[in-house]
């Protein structure tokens, strides 16, 4: 069974950019232990020379003239900020 | 008339034609309907000013002449379609106030072929889920009750499933990732169906796992699905996935005939444990098309035991990359934050508060399985066994098999907050029909195939050839037939 201790899970919140609370963390290590231990039935497969699925339709990405093709509605952009000043979204000081 | 919101979509078009009905009168009478269906949670913002608008327009329209089949259908929309300047959110915190400044494609293909949305779908939160019980909006509730419990509608288009089930809209939109349409659709006993990946554009569906992801239709009728599959589907230069093929007419290829057409039953989905209740209609299910003229052949996907696995691995990682853009700065929740906060600390509180218990797990299983030294282990391998689970239905195909007939869920409904306890991976179990076939991108349907002992609807699921949704509408139409399902919930709520 795939063990992930409480410092893995620690980082992995850390990572997702998700706060967990110290107390939740035992928790979160058995949730995710499970679920990484279901995911290991996969090892069982020979997947020796498969190549890993990079679209399920085989299909080429199509292309366009590189060019401005939308835009210049900066108010409904910022329409849903929740914080938007003087035509920018706002946010906490990044820079001392 | 009365009853008018409990039409099908086919018979409210031929209605409307004839000028015998009009979309006003249909769409207040789904309005009356959903206002009196508090208890199920379907409907979570409702747009009955919006509705009546369109519904005007498109009598006006009608009147004209010359109007598109969807033209006065009252219809619902999954939360997880961004409607203009109605509340979108996904079923989640993070998104509360999101009202969007843009249509789906998909939805915005309805609206202007005339269907009038009567408003917004309770969904699992970002569609993560298969009963309705991860949504920010609270339980749906299946119409469906044998006793005192509540049932789950099932999930991710739970919401939809209840609302088409209880008569409160005609039909309703739903997306389909592991099972999201075909599971609630079996659930409720109504039509669900995902068509092939690419068929409709994602563009403006807030995104779960990108290479998954289908839109399609949730009706009381497999021919209903066709009419509204077809209004849906088609190709969107904004969804660079969308596939560039002509739109066939689908209900003019429901033609009942499925005469030497060949039906595969996969060994693998007989799984140990599964219910004799459900596998006495699976093979109800092949005697019935075989009585129409179909040949009935055992084959093998032998990769099927993979799917469940390779799927958890492969959605939790896409959607760890789509649902990273929640962030508090551009749209929805931002929490509110203590003296000497930065912005990481912004990101982190938000995200805590936004998302909910199911969204943090899988967000944090797809960051990890994506996260260096263990990308190869899990995610390069579920995506090399993603590619033989393909194989496997490519084998059979080739071999002459043109649709696959399977049980379309491992249960009948079961009781909201029953599974509360049980391991994430319990629940994950819901999908172990479905699931293949988003993995290998193939159109599948649930059609309602008969009641278990307990008087719950069961559905099948018949799986089909990429691109060829009119063949398996017409198999569909076939079993549908025969199975003659007329059950229809008793109102309680």
């Amino acid at each position: 069974m795939s063990e992930i201790d409480h410092e893995t899970a620690r980082k992995v919140a850390k990572l997702s950019r998700i706060a967990v609370p110290e107390s939740d963390l035992p928790g979160l290590a058995n949730d995710l232990s499970r679920i990484l231990t279901f995911m290991e039935e996969l090892n069982e497969v020979d997947v020796e020379g498969v190549a890993p699925m990079t679209s399920v339709t085989p299909m080429r990405l199509t292309r366009r003239k590189d060019g401005v093709t939308d835009g210049d509605y900066q108010d409904k952009i910022l329409s849903n900020a929740p914080d938007a000043r003087e035509g920018f979204f706002a946010v906490p000081k990044v820079v001392e | 008339m009365s009853d008018l919101n409990k039409l099908t979509l086919a018979d409210a078009r031929d209605l409307l034609r004839k000028g015998e009905t009009s979309s006003v009168a249909l769409t207040e009478a789904c309005l009356s309907a959903i206002e009196g269906a508090g208890a199920l949670n379907a409907f979570v913002h409702k747009t009955p000013d919006l509705a009546l608008e369109r519904a005007r327009a498109a009598d006006a329209r009608l009147a004209q002449g010359d109007a598109p089949a969807m033209c006065g259908l009252p219809i619902g929309i999954k939360d997880l379609f961004c409607t203009e300047g109605v509340a979108s959110q996904a079923a989640s915190r993070i998104l509360q106030g999101f009202r969007p400044e843009y249509e789906s494609s998909v939805s915005a293909k309805l609206r202007d072929a005339g269907a009038v949305m009567l408003g917004k779908l309770n969904m699992d939160e970002f569609a993560m889920g298969s009963s309705n019980e991860t949504s920010v909006y609270g339980n749906a509730v299946n119409p469906w009750k044998v006793d005192t419990r509540d049932l789950t509608p099932g999930g991710s288009s739970g919401g939809s499933a209840a609302a088409v089930a209880a008569d409160l809209c005609l039909a309703a939109t739903g997306t389909d990732t592991g099972g999201s349409i075909r599971q609630p659709a079996a659930f409720t006993g109504t039509v669900g169906i995902k068509p092939t990946y690419g068929r409709c554009s994602r563009w403006g569906i807030v995104a779960f796992a990108s290479s998954l992801d289908q839109a399609g239709p949730m009706t009381k009728t497999v021919r209903d699905a066709a009419i509204m599959l077809e209004a849906m589907c088609g190709h969107d230069p904004k969804d660079s996935t969308s596939a560039d093929l002509p739109v066939p007419d689908f209900e003019a290829m429901l033609t009942g005939d499925i005469r030497g057409k060949t039906i595969g039953i996969p060994r693998e989905y007989r799984i140990d444990g599964m219910p004799e209740e459900i596998a006495a209609l699976w093979d109800r299910g092949a005697d019935m098309l075989r009585d129409a003229g179909a040949k009935i052949v055992e084959i093998s996907l032998p990769h099927t035991k993979y799917a469940l696995p390779a799927y958890y691995v492969i959605a939790p990682a896409e959607a760890s990359s789509n649902l990273a853009r929640y962030d508090g700065v551009r749209y929805g929740h931002r929490a509110s934050l203590a003296a000497g906060d930065g912005i990481t600390e912004m990101y982190e509180k938000t995200r805590a508060e936004g998302f909910g218990p199911e969204v943090q797990r899988r967000v944090m299983i797809g960051t990890y399985v994506l996260s260096a030294g263990f990308y190869d282990a899990y995610y390069n391998r579920a995506r090399k066994v993603r590619t033989l689970i393909k194989r496997d239905f490519e084998t059979v195909f080739a071999d002459g098999v043109d649709a696959i007939l399977t049980p379309a869920t491992p249960s009948a409904a079961f009781g909201l907050g029953e599974m509360a306890n049980a391991d994430p991976v319990q629940m994950y179990l819901n999908d172990v029909f479905t699931v293949t076939v988003n993995l290998a991108g193939l159109p599948g349907i649930s059609v309602p195939a008969g009641l278990d002992s307990a008087g719950l609807p069961l559905g099948l699921q018949l799986i089909g050839r990429p691109w060829e949704e009119g063949d398996l509408l017409n198999t569909a139409h076939v079993l549908e037939d025969a199975a003659g399902f007329v059950a229809k919930p008793a109102k309680w709520w």
